[in-house]
């Protein structure tokens, strides 16, 4: 089954590129440590998920670029043509002159009815291409104007036009020391909205891959190609064909559905974390060696104590112990409760590893079976030149003080009413933006309480 | 991609106006090598087949046939106008886009706004028409005057609200420069308070600059060549008061210098909407993260790096450098210290060789000497263009919103009282049919409120 990616804005366009670059590359690598056969079979699986065979050799990406001004979609374009390996068809993209102004009412009030039609026609017919749709993805930022208002609005449309399909939005959290002045305002609203209609939003913070580029790959100046670059390898991870559990010899028919089915057991609760390990510059790569067990431990005190890679996990934070009478006191010890967690391994040896760890029940909450809130997914093609990956998507607090922080200082800026007239200007009132705090007030004490 | 037209009012708007289309030519030359007329260079030229004269076709792909700014002159007395047409720079402008008249406007606001506005409005709104139509996309007007005289202050707020009205959807980013305490126009107190009360109500921005602040950083610059320090030769064409490397080849008139400089901050603002760079800031983002409210809208602007020394290696040391400089009294362009006073919010436009590490690391290492205002604490917008300005591998323009502008405005109040009270020079303006007294006093108010 096919994936539509919708790329929006200028950060949706730059991620969806290097996305597309890596799926590629680690596809039509030669490091897949498995058997011919089934290597072949990855190759295919990729194909037909991500990119459409067409005449010329090349293959074209199954995927919309929507931007509202016209550089980054070109550059996208340009990029992709000259790797040699990929590209994006030539009729799949559409912008315009004049941007949106890193204003969320602008994008959704004005751009998003006026452009409407067009984009949704070419959504439309990129899903036709499919011979099966499997679902949306649409990478966006909360922060800017397109990215997040426009991608809000589109989600919606998206939602309207294909009722029954599987919408995953990947939505990208700015810095916290500002990259736009009026990030938090975006932020409310896109999450409120998008709450509303997509079936799940996958999160990456910048904050969180820039330490990561810093601290664990080395790079000295790390740009926005950098950041990019992890990003899609986190999200590579994830989305190559992978073994679903359950059995059965051939890789997973619905990628995105398996994804949704294990991890979001109730609608309250649909923001999903992303963990990758190990994460290390190209150039160490050979000289490391890792073993399952060890990946393992680290990975799952990086769920229990909420850590953001695989260097300074507080390795003191524990479970509480079952049975105990006092659950007040694991609030203080910072521990991270989560609903349901997806692990996705691949490598060599995958199929000898134990899992019972991740199936203890003290990680979870009490109302789902630990059985049920637990999934792997193993596959013995190794990916993007790592001999062993783990990757561990989660359904958990994760993100509590992110959100947290964002509404508080968003409704700090509120109280004061600045900078209300620019979205006013364009369709978006005091009480809308009072209503997306309530929505996302709710959501945070949902997570508080579990 | 957008263009902007510039509308350049009165002797020193046209003189600094001049200065920034020599600049601009010289920076698109230094970019654009192949000669292909590209969308950068569409922001603010046009593209015409002169074979059939001066009023041929628009050629909008290709190869550069003549260009002519996107531009109109006005100015009450000849001599600049014809000074510029007789200047290497005379086949830029269109005969068309000239509006003058004969005798001036004798430094008197009233005689600009109410008597030169009414005859000449027609005129006007067709010319204005006129160039708006030549483009794809209007995105902004730049208008370009001085406060302290007749023409550029009185026919220039005329022309602001002329634009207002006509196109109402268009930003119009004013660059105003205020008199000092010695000017030579005993009334520059009346006309730009008067000036003020217009800039008020119907700019979406203002850059206020002050000719003292341009003097004090013309002479550091001078001091810094002439003092020949060892080993710090400076690069002739990278100084920001140069006008090395453009058309001009008469000696150079003593404005000049300072006018280049603010050339360059136009070039600056404007850059990132003009080229491709991994974080795209646009005209219409600085207007929305700069203006919390509508009526503060006066924007403190610094340019940095003042000069490049010829040194090839450029440590890191400089770029911080260059971050703390932005921030210091002397390079700020009015006579203000911004690092005293409380910060509404802040943009920083970097160019050229700089990474987002780079930046997150200079905004992390200055915030906790600046002061920011309460529901605005981490009020940052930054943008990454990838094109250096010329002469130079990375340049920073600073924008902040900031309380400094009071004491500057409260001068000038002062200054208008002291006149006022004694109802000096008044009958001047009290002669000019539909000027009342009346119209002083509504002056004063929105000044003294800020």
């Amino acid at each position: 089954m096919s994936i539509v990616t919708v790329q929006l804005g200028q950060c949706g366009n730059q991620i969806g590129h290097e996305v597309f670059s890596a799926l590629c590359s680690d596809s039509r690598g030669t490091h897949g440590l498995c058997s011919k056969k089934e290597n072949q079979s990855y190759q295919d699986s990729c194909k037909e998920r991500f990119f459409c065979e067409e005449e010329s050799a090349v293959p074209a990406a199954r995927a919309v670029l929507v931007d509202m001004e016209p550089k980054v979609i070109s550059q996208a374009l340009a990029m992709a043509a000259s790797s040699g390996h990929w590209r994006y068809s030539s009729h799949s993209h559409f912008c315009q002159k004049q941007g949106s102004g890193n204003n969320w009412a602008n994008g959704y009030c004005v751009h998003g009815p006026r452009h409407k039609e067009a984009i949704m026609e070419l959504v439309q017919r990129e899903a036709e291409r499919c011979d099966r749709l499997g679902g949306f993805l649409t990478i966006m930022s909360m922060a800017g104007g397109t990215g997040s208002g426009l991608g809000a609005f589109v989600t919606q449309c998206l939602r309207d036009a294909f009722p029954t399909s599987f919408i995953l939005n990947h939505v990208i959290w700015p810095y916290g020391t500002g990259e736009v002045i009026v990030q938090n305002y975006n932020s409310v609203l896109t999450l409120s909205h998008l709450y509303h209609s997509s079936d799940a939003l996958l999160v990456h913070e910048n904050d969180v891959i820039h330490k990561i580029c810093a601290q664990l790959l080395n790079i000295k100046q790390i740009s926005f190609r950098d950041v990019n670059q992890v990003i899609a390898h986190q999200l590579g991870s994830v989305f190559q064909p992978a073994h679903a559990a359950g059995g059965g010899s051939g890789y997973s028919r619905n990628p995105l559905g398996d994804l949704l089915e294990s991890l979001v057991p109730h609608p309250e609760f649909r923001m999903l974390g992303l963990r990758n390990i190990p994460q290390m510059a190209e150039s160490s790569l050979p000289y490391s060696a890792f073993s399952w067990p060890g990946l393992l431990r680290h990975l799952r005190q990086m769920l229990i104590a909420n850590a953001q890679m695989e260097e300074g996990i507080d390795w003191q934070v524990r479970p509480p112990e079952p049975g105990s009478s006092i659950p007040c006191t694991n609030k203080a010890l910072h521990f991270n409760t989560s609903i349901a967690n997806l692990l996705i391994l691949r490598g060599k040896d995958v199929h000898s590893v134990e899992l019972g760890s991740f199936q203890d029940p003290s990680l979870y909450t009490s109302w789902l079976n630990p059985q049920d809130a637990f999934t792997a997914w193993k596959t013995p093609r190794a990916f993007n030149k790592y001999e062993k990956s783990a990757a561990l998507v989660s359904n958990s607090q994760f993100l509590l003080k992110p959100l947290d922080s964002i509404v508080g200082k968003a409704w700090n800026m509120f109280a004061s009413k600045a900078y209300l007239h620019q979205y006013t200007k364009f369709g978006i009132q005091e009480e809308d933006f009072l209503d997306c705090f309530t929505t996302l007030e709710q959501v945070i004490s949902s997570y508080t309480n579990l | 991609m957008t263009q902007s037209v510039v509308v350049q009012v009165g002797q020193c708007g046209n003189q600094v106006g001049c200065r920034f289309w020599d600049l601009a030519l010289r920076e698109h030359a230094a970019v654009n090598k192949k000669g292909i007329y590209d969308e950068a260079l569409s922001s603010f030229f046009r593209n015409v087949d002169t074979r059939s004269g001066d009023t041929g076709p628009d050629i909008y792909r290709g190869k550069i046939c003549s260009l002519k700014a996107r531009a109109l002159l006005i100015d009450m007395e000849e001599g600049v106008v014809n000074e510029i047409l007789q200047g290497p720079l005379r086949d830029v402008f269109d005969s068309k886009q000239l509006i003058t008249d004969v005798s001036g406007s004798g430094n008197n606001w009233a005689v600009g706004h109410k008597i030169y506005g009414c005859q000449y409005r027609e005129n006007i709104v067709e010319k204005l028409r006129k160039t708006a139509e030549h483009c794809d996309c209007l995105q902004c007007f730049f208008i370009i005057h001085s406060m302290g005289g007749g023409t550029g202050s009185g026919l220039g707020t005329f022309v602001l609200n002329l634009l207002e009205e006509e196109f109402p959807e268009v930003y119009r980013f004013v660059t105003s420069v205020y008199p000092s305490g010695e000017d030579d126009v005993i009334t520059s107190p009346y006309n730009s308070v008067l000036a003020m009360k217009e800039l008020n109500e119907h700019a979406d921005c203002v850059l206020p600059i002050e000719n003292e602040s341009l003097f004090e950083i013309v002479n550091k610059i001078h001091q810094m060549i002439n003092s020949g320090k060892l080993g710090s030769t400076v690069k002739q064409n990278s100084l920001v008061t140069s006008s090395a490397g453009s058309a001009k080849t008469l000696p150079e008139k003593p404005f000049d210098a300072m006018n280049n400089i603010v050339a360059n901050l136009l070039l600056n603002l404007t850059s990132s909407a003009r080229f491709e760079g991994s974080l795209n800031m646009d005209l219409n983002e600085i207007s929305m993260n700069l203006v919390p409210f509508p009526r503060l809208h006066y924007l403190v602007s610094s340019l940095t790096p003042l000069y490049t020394l010829a040194d090839v290696n450029v440590p890191s040391r400089r770029l911080d450098q260059m971050f703390s400089d932005a921030f210091s009294r002397d390079h700020q362009l009015i006579r203000a210290d911004p690092k005293h006073s409380l910060y509404l919010a802040c943009a920083l436009l970097v160019r050229g060789n700089v990474q987002v590490s780079d930046l997150r690391r200079n905004i992390e290492r200055l915030k906790p000497s600046l002061h920011f205002v309460s529901w605005n604490q981490e009020g940052w917008k930054t943008g990454l263009c990838s094109v250096p300005p010329v002469g130079h591998s990375h340049s920073l323009l600073a924008l902040a919103n900031n309380t400094c502008v009071k004491p500057t405005f409260i001068e000038l109040k002062d200054r208008f009282m002291k006149l006022y009270k004694k109802k000096a020079h008044l009958h001047h303006y009290l002669q000019i049919d539909g000027m009342e007294q009346s119209c002083f006093s509504e002056a004063v108010f929105p000044v003294a409120c800020q």
